[in-house]
């Protein structure tokens, strides 16, 4: 095994600050790419007139989780070593449901609100100053929080995948969420038709 | 410069993809954005007070005692976001200035929509121990519980929210 670089060749905190520079550059890149810049666009997929937000984020999931698979059983990349966020589960879903409120107003997502800023939007710089407003309250409010976040009331499940709560082989998973995958980009071509093809250019 | 139309879907999720790819195989980190946030509000509170950060546990973790919490590889990949972003809208001739609002909104509602709009992501995000990107993306790609979890339950609630605040958009 000899990925990732930065553990099996121990990189310094200067490399690493360098090429997560490079790794955002095309991060930025893609995003643009796709129309992730636009809130329009964004929160079109909630009314079915445009589902760019579902085939980019499930290409792209099927794209990495592939290679991580593929990686992993070439001997290449180690697992252990690679970011696998734990799971608190009830903190999660309370925290995903406010994001969803969230999203669906604002018609931005962090990321996307920093792509839509650095080509002008500036709808965008008013997502991101209501982010750091959130984020603010959020440090703030943590001594009450607390019991929420990492206590008691959490759901502290640890760093536990999909296949191993089901207790499957990681490529059994992968495998259903490809044909998961294909299942919705089929279904949103043809919602996309239904709703008269109204794609934001 | 003439507009140019946004990429395929799917070739865009397929750039995406790779790119998070590189970022396992080469840092092991994934990809994130709102932790460079907190990074940079706990920056400004140490300047502040660098006691009321280390006595909150939460602030501490990022910037407690000698700890610069700029150090870290969120807030660069974050620079390079707005860096790539931007090298993507000039060569697409997307390098505008422009509101996007629904018709029937103003610009200034649409505003204090996005304000509102978020502050909710913010803090929902920090609840969930990361974002779209740094959570539901790279967790997702990782294949972890939570993530897939708070992926359906993002997206359910968003679409049921959408449906009452629909005159935003459309």
């Amino acid at each position: 095994m000899f990925a990732p670089l930065s553990v099996y060749f121990n990189w310094s905190n200067g490399i690493d600050l360098l090429v997560s520079f490079i790794i955002g550059i095309g991060f930025g890149f893609a995003l643009e790419q796709g129309g992730f810049g636009n809130s329009r666009k964004l929160a079109m997929q909630f009314y079915f007139r445009d589902l760019t937000v579902l085939k980019v984020m499930f290409s792209a999931m099927v794209t990495a989780m592939t290679g991580i698979v593929f990686f992993t059983a070439f001997g290449w990349l180690d697992t252990n070593s690679m970011f696998i966020p734990q799971t608190f589960i009830w903190a999660q879903i309370l925290g995903c449901a406010i994001m969803g409120v969230g999203f669906a107003i604002g018609g931005y997502c962090p990321g996307t609100s920093f792509v839509g800023l650095s080509t002008l939007k500036m709808d965008a710089l008013f997502f991101i100053i209501g982010l750091f407003i959130g984020v603010f309250l959020f440090g703030e409010m943590f001594p009450i929080l607390e019991e929420l976040y990492h206590g008691k009331y959490s759901g502290n499940m640890g760093r536990i995948t999909l296949y191993e709560f089901l207790g499957v082989r990681p490529g059994i998973i992968a495998a259903i969420i490809l044909i998961m995958a294909i299942g919705a980009f089929w279904g949103s071509e043809k919602i996309e038709e239904k709703f008269g093809n109204q794609i934001i250019q | 410069m003439e507009k140019k139309p946004y990429a395929s879907p799917y070739i865009a999720g397929v750039g995406l993809g790779l790119v998070l790819l590189a970022a396992f195989f080469f840092t092991g980190h994934g990809l994130g954005a709102s932790g460079a946030i907190t990074r940079s509000i706990v920056a400004v509170e140490k300047v502040i007070s660098q006691e009321h950060v280390d006595n909150n546990a939460y602030l501490a973790e990022y910037g407690g005692g000698d700890t610069n919490p700029l150090n870290n590889w969120l807030v660069f990949q974050l620079l390079g976001v707005i860096v790539g972003g931007m090298l993507s809208g000039i060569i697409a001739g997307r390098f505008r200035k422009e509101i996007n609002h629904g018709p029937r909104i103003t610009p200034k509602q649409r505003w204090l929509y996005a304000i509102i709009g978020g502050a909710l992501f913010g803090f929902g995000a920090k609840f969930a121990r990361g974002c779209t990107s740094g959570f539901i993306l790279t967790g997702g790609a990782g294949l972890a519980l939570g993530a897939w979890v708070g992926m359906m339950v993002m997206f359910a609630v968003a679409y049921i929210t959408a449906y009452f605040v629909r005159k935003l958009w459309i």
